[in-house]
């Protein structure tokens, strides 16, 4: 087997160091009968060939978004990431090590991470970043959790805007953690009142922008009333690359942001690995999860990094930690440090505006298909239209036609009965043919 | 002004009613260097063995428990802004907080210095 | 107080003492490298961006009101900003990485290669599943596969990591207990486990009861008879557990909990001693996550990302999170929503969208390259490597449980350090020196100056050889009183002992500017 180096004689030899007759012996303590006589009935070793084979084969059975017109979003993104994040982040160094616990010979990773946590809280207006998270929904769920700690409080209220996804995650948790939570509909216009939901015993708003139908949403409003109770503010960012281009929810007042940093950097991948942001204000440094990297000297009196504020994670304050999270997304950070390095302030900012023409560019095109209604009139890069009939049956039939139109409301949610919406990202990918395929498409599938 | 120690490794020093109370030089030195301590609110009831506040090293996080029961008068603040004058004076400025006493009759079970000293003693 | 007693230095005690030098701080390959805040320009780009196609904007007035501040880096500088500080790290293809309880076994390039076919890599979480059955058939599979070898008749594979795998387990246990209208308030956890495990049942409301080790480091079945009554959801327990050793008494154990109507949540990040050699199913396991990253190898990448599928046992299957894997004559497709008869017990969802697509074609290229029997000769030698480090060590250093067979790691403590001023931290330190990377230090708590030994089966006889060798030198040397050697270390790394102490009292964890003050005059301002 090519990945593993003893050869028979090496194991005849070890064991006899070892002082065993057979490997069996050092497996004594497993109880009778556990101890399988052959290995599992699944197939046996198999070449790097057969496996490239085997593999391609199930890849080359699905339609992928670079080979047709693409517009699918609800909170992962296809943006262009440059050649060569991919490949600094195959560099065996950075692949193949481990979480920094030792740092004088962690020092790439850590510097790497304190240049992601400073590029998180600027991009989200915020003060601190942690080193990263799961994924978008699952920092939802923490900071829900850290909002709880820091209000001493436990009730949630859910904007009908949240990811129906995110929602899911966070109402997971808070059943079983049997917090409260208050989750307004599904509100595809953006008319909700958010406000009247906050009151004395409230210990976070969760509030998307752009919002899983792509409206934007102005915080402030939401900000005065929930501080005037003593609520805190959680801002949800599922599309990062928006932050070039709309007000941070940092400047906005809200006092957790949390996100998905998928689109930067990292590829679609069928949903995962992302990579969860986390950003909060100086003062809350101790409830946050997850690492955090700080800025420190060695004994030379040079510049360092290391893991700090550890004793509020799991391997040291174990019952008490401010969450049970271990891994971070370590290489999707690295992923996104690169990709937002190579972009640049300036660079961000023309990749936001390239994506809002897009999608400007589509919503005047979607406003001639005779029966679709457009519902969202202020965007980012995603918006939400009706179509006449059900949005998952036209969804199918254009992907029968090699379109990959958008993401039927239903797919997220079947309870909230929105059949007909269908939500459609256009970032910078998108070419006009793209768009002029997809609006023609809709006239003759619709007509 | 009588001193009296618990086996938690918590000193108290006992004047009237009120009781300073602290974490002893041999828990420090156990400890590490000190990072950050959090400290109870003022006017918080605590009983008897209750975790009354926490402290924190790089690598560990330790609960100071209540040596006796009472409410808590008054924080030591310099704590906040230098943690390190724990490890620096453990049992004079790195005092932790101050509390009135609700039950004189708890100090009867806590070692004096001789008691303590041979404690410790057992203990390595 | 509760008393810790594990305190050790967290500031460098020897302070340099620094080398002769260079002008530039550089040491030839060993190039030094600022913070791209420090180096990069708002202006600068990597990246050619077209024009945008219109200028009109439907943004409402939210436009930022300032641009962010972040600066770039053309593509060259970006390249040697990256590259120089991978040079940084060490990493399992430079050399051992022994670290215990983490696994950090080679990892195939064949694995990252079939993750980036575009089949798996350019697809998205939402479009249709009509479109991608192939990645439908490839979880399908990947789910066939944890099942035979654990011998569990159901999984979950949304769990991102580890932990999220242990929560997403416990989470299941309290919903099996619920539907059957109970609430129970208490986990047991054995004291030797990770950290992990009391944080997940803390998150579920759950009080934690210590359950302590045996002298020979296992845990007693006695010891949880004791413990159990109808207050006891279920026992957490690691196994092989922490120490390297597998749990004589399991069955016991799980046998008993059941009588008492908890759940046996089983940490399965050990899976990698015994793959092919003993299914978990077959030990009354209810619950058991398997962290890929480790036991399949997909890379560790510096701290993840991880993934964390969820094994369960008949009782607990009903109550898997969505999205569940269904496949049958017609193809494979995933449940994502409570249906008629389907998944309606399912407690819930643990992240948005699948999980970890991009771990499970890795995984799956792995286990599709070693099969049944390269695993379990995998297992075989991982087992193997750790007791021939043993027994190359055994006369030096001291074991807390003396010395028995382990599994695929060996633990030491730090009694053969005693009276030599030398501590578990100073002697991974100077391992560093040495070129490798330390062992697990600290951890379990069980064992004093705990230093925990994981070589994997990746590591040749030789290279274990100059491993165990150069241990012997080093506790040689801490024998012999040459101290500097430790408290100096590491002497020969990109950098020397970190401040911990520093970092933690005044946190810097964004980069901040230097205060004008603190900046060198300019001529003009000088003038």
């Amino acid at each position: 087997m090519r990945y593993l180096p003893l050869t028979e004689t090496d194991r005849a030899d070890m064991m006899a160091t070892v002082g065993v007759d057979g490997i069996e012996d050092l497996f004594a303590d497993v109880p009778g009968g556990a101890l399988l006589e052959a290995p599992p009935d699944l197939p046996h070793a198999a070449s790097e060939l057969s496996v490239e084979r085997q593999l391609s084969a199930l890849s080359a059975k699905n339609m992928t978004a670079g080979s047709v017109p693409f517009f699918v979003g609800a909170g992962a993104y296809r943006h262009h990431v440059p050649a060569s994040v991919d490949h600094l982040i195959q560099r065996s160094e950075f692949l193949t090590s481990y979480t920094p616990y030792q740092p004088e010979i962690a020092q790439g990773t850590l510097h790497y991470l304190f240049e992601f946590q400073t590029q998180v809280a600027r991009l989200t207006g915020m003060e601190v970043a942690n080193a990263s998270m799961y994924d978008g929904s699952t920092a939802t769920g923490e900071a829900v959790l850290m909002a709880h700690r820091v209000t001493r409080r436990q009730r949630a209220v859910l904007s009908g805007g949240l990811h129906p996804h995110y929602v899911n995650v966070v109402r997971t948790l808070s059943d079983m953690a049997e917090d409260q939570l208050e989750v307004l509909p599904a509100d595809p216009l953006g008319i909700e009142d958010l406000i009247a939901a906050i009151n004395d015993d409230t210990s976070c708003v969760v509030v998307q922008t752009p919002d899983v139908f792509g409206r934007l949403r102005d915080l402030r409003p939401v900000v005065a009333a929930a501080h005037a109770k003593g609520a805190l503010v959680i801002a949800v960012v599922t599309e990062a690359v928006s932050l070039g281009l709309v007000e941070s929810p940092g400047t906005m007042g809200s006092d957790i942001v949390v996100g998905e940093g998928q689109s930067i950097g990292n590829g679609l991948t069928f949903g995962g690995p992302y990579v969860g942001l986390f950003a909060a204000r100086q003062k809350h440094v101790r409830q946050m999860p997850g690492r955090l990297c700080g800025e420190t000297v060695d004994a030379d009196g040079k510049r360092g990094f290391v893991l700090t504020l550890s004793t509020r994670e799991q391997h040291i304050r174990r019952d008490k930690a401010t969450s049970n999270i271990c891994t971070n997304s370590g290489l999707c950070c690295l992923a996104f440090t690169i990709h937002m390095t190579l972009l640049g302030g300036r660079g961000l900012d023309k990749l936001a505006r390239v994506n809002h023409a897009n999608a400007v560019d589509l919503a005047k095109r979607l406003d001639d298909v005779p029966g679709v209604e457009r519902l969202t009139d202020v965007f980012f890069n995603e918006m939400t239209i009706r179509v006449p009939g059900r949005a998952d049956a036209l969804v199918e039939t254009l992907a029968g036609r090699g379109i990959l139109a958008g993401v039927p409301y239903t797919r997220l949610a079947p309870e909230a009965g929105h059949d007909d919406l269908l939500i459609l990202a256009s970032t910078e990918i998108n070419t006009d043919d793209d768009r002029a395929a997809l609006v023609s498409a809709f006239k003759e599938e619709l007509a | 002004m009588t001193l009296r120690f618990t086996k938690d490794h918590e000193w108290l020093a006992i004047d009237g009613d009120i009781a300073t109370v602290g974490i002893t030089e041999h828990a420090q030195e156990q400890l590490g260097d000190v990072v950050f301590v959090e400290l109870p609110e003022i006017g918080k009831e605590v009983s008897q063995g209750g975790e009354a506040a926490v402290v924190e090293s790089v690598k560990a996080a330790s609960e100071v428990y209540a040596p006796v029961s009472g409410a808590i008068t008054e924080v030591n603040n310099v704590l906040t802004d230098e943690p390190a004058t724990v490890n620096q004076d453990a049992q004079g400025a790195g005092w932790f907080f101050k509390m009135k006493l609700s039950n004189a009759g708890e100090l009867d079970g806590l070692m004096d210095q001789t008691a303590y000293d041979a404690f410790v003693g057992e203990q390595a | 107080m509760s008393m810790n007693r594990e305190g050790r230095p967290t500031a460098p005690r020897n302070k340099g003492a620094a080398d002769a030098g260079t002008f530039t701080g550089n040491r030839a390959l060993m190039l030094e490298e600022p913070l791209i805040f420090e180096i990069g320009r708002t202006e600068a780009s990597g990246i050619d961006i077209e024009e945008p196609v219109t200028n009109r904007t439907c943004l409402g007035g939210l436009e930022r009101s300032e641009a962010v501040d972040l600066p770039g880096l053309s593509e060259p500088e970006t390249m040697r900003h990256f590259v120089r500080l991978s040079q940084k790290n060490y990493a399992i293809d430079s050399g051992i990485f022994p670290l215990g309880s983490c696994t950090m076994k080679h990892n195939p390039r064949l694995n990252e290669r079939m993750a980036r076919l575009p089949g798996f890599a350019d697809i998205h979480p939402l479009q249709p599943q009509s479109t991608v059955p192939g990645a439908l058939d490839l979880i399908a599979m990947l789910a066939d596969w944890l099942k035979v070898l654990t011998g569990m008749p159901a999984v979950a594979l949304s769990p991102k990591a580890g932990a999220h795998g242990e929560l997403c387990g416990m989470m299941a246990i309290k919903a099996a207990l619920t539907a059957r209208g109970e609430q129970r308030t208490t986990v047991l956890v054995p004291e030797s486990a990770h950290g992990t495990n009391p944080a997940t049942a803390a998150l579920l409301g759950y009080g934690v009861e210590a359950v302590p080790a045996r002298d020979d480091g296992t845990v007693d079945a006695a010891e949880v008879k004791a413990r159990l009554g109808d207050h006891v959801a279920g026992i957490m327990l690691t196994n092989p557990n922490t120490c390297g050793l597998f749990e004589p008494d399991v069955r016991d154990i799980a046998d008993a909990v059941h009588e008492a109507g908890g759940y046996f949540y089983c940490d399965g990040a050990n899976f990698n001693a015994i793959v092919g050699r003993v299914r978990p199913g077959d030990l009354g396991i209810d619950a058991m996550h398997i962290n890929l990253h480790k036991t399949f190898s997909t890379p560790h990448g510096g701290g993840g990302p991880g993934s964390g599928p969820v094994v369960f046992s008949e009782v607990l299957a009903p109550f898997a999170p969505l999205p569940w894997i269904l496949s049958d004559e017609v193809g494979a497709r995933l449940i994502e929503h409570a249906e008629d008869g389907k998944a309606s017990t399912a407690f819930g969802r643990m992240t948005a969208f699948h999980g970890q697509m991009g771990m499970f074609v890795r995984a799956m290229a792995y286990m599709l390259s070693h099969g049944s029997d390269g695993m379990r000769q995998a297992s075989d030698d991982a087992v193997l490597n750790a007791n021939y480090v043993r027994a190359g060590l055994r006369d030096l250093m001291t074991q807390p449980y003396g010395d028995r067979p382990c599994m695929h790691e060996v633990l030491f403590d730090d009694a053969f350090l005693k009276d030599t001023g030398v501590t578990t931290l100073d002697f991974a330190k100077a391992m560093i020196d040495e070129g490798f990377h330390p062992m697990t230090v600290y951890f379990p708590l069980v064992a004093h100056g705990a230093m925990l030994i994981e070589p994997t089966e990746s590591e040749s006889r030789a290279s274990l050889d100059l491993f165990i060798a150069s241990l012997r030198d080093l506790a040689q040397a801490a024998r012999e009183g040459d101290n500097t050697r430790f408290l100096d270390a590491p002497r020969h790394a990109p950098r020397r002992r970190l401040d911990e102490t520093r970092a933690a009292r005044s946190p810097r964890l964004v980069y901040t500017p230097p205060e004008p003050q603190d900046v060198e005059p300019t001529r003009e301002a000088a003038e």
